[in-house]
């Protein structure tokens, strides 16, 4: 149905039916596992790298400014490239790994590429967030900087952290429907496919109601997350 | 109580700021007997929490030498010196508690680092909360305790490795006059029952008027004055310890003519 034809009611009714769904339904599973996949990897490297970055900086556990340097500089190398143009440089090396530059799984290498540096640089900024006293006392206590990290200063960020995967989510599922107009399938390739080329308005209406609803969910389970460890230390 | 415990000798410190050296600790000497509780009273900025990071090395010192019994702390490696510090307390103005963690994980915490776990640990932790009164905050969270119930944890904390020594720095300048009070009463309370070495840091002289066995008077980055603290309070020697007398009695005899009103 298009809205050359039909009113923007008649459509928005329609985006609602079996049929639309039917085409729909797949296309959320196929795209709840690229962000699912992708969130998995982004944690991860995220993370990893994020705690690099606050252990290596000047006024972190064991500094190393060549270390810190040569990591800030190639994540604000990925940070700098719009997303569109990390999915076309990430489409050779997708092939290289995973043997195809289309479909779920090459997506995932470029949604990785792009949202790690992102996450990394969220991670980095909660964690820069503690109050020194506490790293201080630990150190006072004779507590080494491994246990400093882990016992310390992730636990008391948490709630910022678990801020900052909610964010990342959210922009691994806005890229994961970009991608989608690059081959990768899913929500985004629906909405290019039939809501762009083919006048198909209602497709692309349900698109954009399962992206919000996705959206909102994630945004909720990650504020209520937050908000119970906040609550369960009567810090708000 | 003759024998020296805590031996500071020729001790320098600098920062530098945009290559701009500032010098904060000017040759510091200084002797603390065992089991005495030595105060160290100075303005804003003398280098009085410069000093007693150098003595646990949370700040690592130029030049000069920092002992505690018979171990010089100035010359530890890493391993050695995380070791020793789990036998130096330190308590501090923010309490600097572990949000994350209840009243009993955050007095565990330093028994983790020496090994003490189960039964030994609890019973470890029961035992520092019955020293500060505390034993039905046990399972609360920092976040719900007051001003003075938390820095109550921070000393808990600070002595649960049983340490020979309690580093002081500002512990009571959070908080309103009727805790500091009864913070102090603990800390004299720990000094007589477990013998416990403190160093006491201030700005408030009459923190140390009621604390301290002796005292010295710092201003930027050395000790003017070292002694006993009545002595100090009848005699001072130097124009710093004067100000600060003059301050402390003007302030007494505002709050005497106040009361009598
Ligand atoms: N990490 C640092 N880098 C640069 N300068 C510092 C640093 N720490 C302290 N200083 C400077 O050293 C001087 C002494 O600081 P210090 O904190 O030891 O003073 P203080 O006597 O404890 O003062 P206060 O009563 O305000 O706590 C100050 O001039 C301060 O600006
Ligand atoms: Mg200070």
């Amino acid at each position: 149905m298009s809205l050359y034809k039909y009113s923007f009611f008649e459509v928005l009714m329609h985006s609602f039916s079996a049929e639309v769904w039917a085409q729909v339904l797949p296309a959320i599973s196929e795209t709840m596992y690229m962000v699912g996949v992708s969130s998995i990897f982004v944690l991860v490297f995220g993370i990893i790298l994020g705690l690099v970055l606050v252990m290596t900086s000047k006024e972190g556990l064991v500094p190393c400014k060549v270390i810190h340097t040569i990591l800030g500089a190639i994540i604000n190398c990925f940070r700098s490239l719009p997303q569109v143009i990390i999915i076309i440089v990430m489409l050779p090396v997708a092939r290289a790994l995973v043997g195809k530059s289309y479909g779920s799984n090459a997506c995932i290498i470029s949604l990785v590429a792009s949202c790690v540096p992102l996450f990394a640089r969220l991670v980095e900024s909660s964690l820069l967030e503690i109050d020194k006293g506490k790293i201080e006392a630990a150190k006072a206590m004779g507590s080494g900087n491994m246990r400093i990290l882990f016992t310390i200063m992730v636990p008391e960020t948490l709630p910022s952290l678990i801020r900052a995967f909610t964010n990342a989510v959210v922009i691994v599922i806005s890229m994961t429907a970009l991608a989608g107009s690059f081959g990768a399938g899913g929500i985004g390739y629906i909405a290019v496919t039939y809501g762009y080329t083919r006048f198909q308005h209602d497709l692309l209406f349900a698109t954009i109601i399962v992206l919000i609803v996705i959206v909102q969910a994630v945004q909720i389970v990650g504020d209520t997350l937050s908000k119970i460890i906040l609550k369960k230390r009567h810090l708000i | 109580m003759d024998e020296k415990f805590i031996e500071i000798s020729k001790l320098y410190k600098s920062f530098y700021n945009k290559k701009q050296k500032i010098e904060v600790l000017k040759g510091i000497d200084l002797s603390v007997e065992k089991g005495e509780i030595y105060g160290i009273v100075g303005f804003s900025g003398a280098g009085k929490s410069t000093l007693v990071r150098c003595i646990n090395r949370l700040e690592e010192p130029d030049s000069g030498m920092v002992k505690i019994g018979a171990q010089e702390i100035t010359s530890l490696g890493k391993a050695a010196l995380n070791e020793q510090r789990r036998k130096i307390g330190m308590i501090f103005q923010q309490f600097n508690l572990f949000d994350s963690m209840t009243v009993e994980k955050n007095i565990a915490y330093p028994l983790k680092l020496t090994g003490v776990t189960g039964k030994e640990a609890d019973a470890r932790v029961e035992e520092m909360l019955n020293l500060v009164g505390l034993t039905e905050k046990k399972n609360a969270y920092p976040g719900e305790l007051s001003g003075g119930q938390k820095q109550r944890v921070g000393i808990a904390r600070a002595l649960a490795n049983r340490p020979d020594v309690l580093l002081s720095d500002e512990a009571t300048s959070a908080l309103d006059p009727q805790t500091t009070l009864s913070v102090l009463d603990l800390l004299k309370e720990i000094n007589q029952k477990l013998g416990l070495t403190i160093i006491l840091i201030t700005h408030e002289l009459e923190v140390i008027k009621y604390t301290c066995h002796r005292m010295a008077v710092m201003e930027d980055g050395k000790l003017l004055e070292q002694g006993l603290v009545e002595d100090i309070f009848s005699h001072p020697q130097c124009e710093t310890a004067r100000n600060f007398i003059r301050v402390y009695n003007q302030f007494r005899n505002d709050y005497q003519k106040e009361e009598v009103r």
